[in-house]
């Protein structure tokens, strides 16, 4: 195997170790990288935007910094694949949709900004379903992504881009976010590792919003530790974001390395199981549970009597927060104008132009949904009454936690489908998020790692982890030993079954 | 809930028109169906016996977060119109904003 194919099936933290020693350098490694993405993405369509001038020069900057003798951040040299809902100054940001085709942001998001200072090396721009509105990536403005594992699956979504970027060894560091599962579903179903923080743990400052009561920035990679690495860059409070937490950032590292579930009591949501969920993903999630408690865990069933409500009650409050914050495109301060030709059209005709063309359909109908739940008479049986559901998911979880320190679930009901299949039926496409929506309502953190491959079909299993706001750590602590149990019976990383592409 | 609204053809292009979204005429039948499905599932919430319960709009219960006020650099004029479909005179150029009758 040449050097290249080496370094790019290295770790995170293996990556970064190796360049602060002097073995390799971020620049061969950041070449070996975009050489891959050069190679593979043609199939896998992980990104929207390749930045290979920058990728060398902020590379080259880490090596120089080295030589310098200064002190390398953990993870300087790294490369990264940045979802396209987050701004990174003078890259186009399109957040998969055509509305912002072309777009150049003025500016940094927090996360980028904080991904610069710590010499992360930004690849470029991952797709996601428009507006991070999916499950899929199918509702690209730019054409789906390919899930690595099999190239006629979705990869999941939104945030398929980032996740089918690290399943496919083009970055072994992605960002991703999730309003309703768009990191942690896409993760479950390419066998890769995705943390929703909890809400306000990373800044939403350049992350173009969906639901602002629900949106969160988060951590993607192969590895739990990788992920914690990553946790630990973004995180903290931001003066730009006012709905950013201003406490401290659980220690994530220490929590992965520790990797201790001896004592823990571990809580199995008995809403989120049984039918409707995939034999094999039933199979390896009770696996799981065989291992926590054989690892030293006391793993009890937990009720979540309000959990079944939790998708209605998403798909009133998301749409009600999207159709106002997609008002600001109205084709006057970024992104498209159409429709100015005929005569001398009025701002209004030349926005609802506009509009019409550069949204996609999925888009159109959760605006629409949104505007008539928050219509003058249905706003209170529909917007009001998910806020009182919204309240008892809360008080679910907050009942919960006084019994067990984490809950677990699958993360998705099924395995990757294939491309196509729920394209043009939206209520089976929610459906993809129905364990993970709860974490999103209640502002509470998650977590989804690969527990195997479903016996019917060889596709990745993911199982998520749940834990009380600003208890991200424990996330961390189970999955690492999860991880570390299950890395012992397999003998190598679930990645290394996938067929190369 | 059983009585959940239907929706029409005109409900959708009011919708639309609400959303300032100019949809072609012949998709007007397509979204009605989807948006009757997707309510039909959503009207679930009312299900739920919740009179009592307090709505919940946000994850933090956060109130007037204000920052020191101090100036700190923003955005100059020109990163500002850099993304702008049309600009005149260091200015947002927007279509005529007036009715013509």
């Amino acid at each position: 195997m040449s050097l290249g194919a080496d370094l790019i099936r290295f770790t995170a933290s293996e990556t970064a170790a190796a360049i602060s020693a002097g073995e390799v350098s971020a620049v061969e490694v950041a070449q070996a990288h975009l050489d891959r993405i050069a190679a593979v993405d043609g199939r896998v369509h992980a990104f929207l935007h390749v930045d290979t001038e920058g990728a060398l020069e902020a590379a080259a900057a880490v090596d120089a910094s080295r030589a310098a003798g200064e002190r390398l951040s953990p993870l300087a040299g790294v490369p990264l694949a940045l979802k396209d809902v987050l701004t990174q100054r003078g890259i186009p940001t399109t957040c998969g949709s055509r509305i912002l085709e072309g777009w150049r942001p003025p500016y940094d998001s927090t996360v980028t900004a904080r991904l610069k200072a710590a010499g992360v090396v930004i690849l470029g721009k991952t797709n996601m379903d428009e507006f991070a509105m999916g499950s899929s990536t199918e509702h690209s403005a730019y054409g789906p992504t390919h899930n690595p594992w099999d190239l006629d699956r979705i990869p999941g979504g939104s945030g398929g881009g980032s996740a089918a970027a690290l399943a496919a060894f083009e970055a072994p560091l992605a960002i991703g976010t999730d309003t309703g599962g768009s990191i942690r579903q896409p993760a479950a179903v390419t066998g890769t590792v995705g943390v929703k923080p909890t809400y306000g743990g990373v800044s939403r400052f350049g992350l173009v919003a969906l639901a602002s009561s629900l949106d969160q920035a988060g951590p993607c990679a192969r590895t739990v530790l990788d992920t914690a690495l990553l946790h630990a860059t973004i995180a903290g409070h931001d003066p730009l974001d006012s709905t950013s937490a201003d406490v401290p950032v659980p220690d994530v590292v220490a929590a992965a390395l520790r990797a201790d579930v001896r004592g823990m009591r571990i809580g199995v949501v008995k809403e989120l199981s049984g039918e409707g969920y995939q034999a094999g993903v039933r199979q390896r999630f009770d696996e799981s549970v065989a291992i926590l408690t054989e690892l030293g865990a006391e793993v009890v069933e937990v009720a979540c009597p309000n959990f079944p409500y939790a998708l209605a009650a998403y798909y009133l409050i998301l749409p009600s927060e999207a159709s106002s914050n997609l008002a600001k495109f109205d084709g006057v301060r970024f992104g498209l104008r159409v429709g100015e030709d005929d005569g001398s059209p009025s701002i209004e005709q030349v926005m609802g132009r506009t509009r019409a063309a550069g949204f996609g359909p999925e888009v159109i109908r959760r605006i629409m949904l949104g505007t008539y739940a928050l219509s003058s008479g249905y706003y209170d049986a529909y917007y009001g009454q998910a806020q009182k559901v919204r309240t008892l998911i809360a008080r679910d979880f907050a009942a919960a936690f006084e019994k067990v320190d984490v809950l677990i679930s699958p993360t998705a009901p099924t395995t990757a489908f294939k491309l196509g299949e729920k394209l043009d039926d939206p209520v089976a496409m929610y459906l993809n998020d129905i364990a993970t929506i709860p974490a999103n309502l209640a502002g509470t953190p998650g977590m989804s790692l690969p527990v195997g491959l479903a016996p019917e079909d060889g596709l990745p299993v993911g199982l998520q982890i749940m834990a009380p706001a600003m208890a991200d750590d424990r996330l961390y602590n189970v999955g690492a030993a999860l991880e570390a149990a299950l890395l012992r019976q397999w003998g190598h990383p679930i990645l290394q079954e996938a067929p190369s592409l | 809930m059983s009585d959940t609204p239907s929706i029409t053809r005109d409900d959708v292009a009011s919708l639309a028109r609400l959303a300032r979204i100019d949809l072609a005429p012949d998709t007007l039948d397509h979204y009605a169906e989807q948006l009757a499905q997707i309510l039909g599932a959503v009207a679930q919430v009312s299900e739920v016996a919740a009179d009592d319960i307090p709505p919940m709009s946000h994850p933090l219960p956060l109130v007037n977060v204000f920052r020191e006020d101090v100036v700190r650099p923003g955005l100059s004029n020109a990163e500002a119109l850099s993304g702008a479909p049309s600009v005149e005179s260091d200015r947002f150029r927007v279509p005529r904003i007036l009715d013509e009758e």
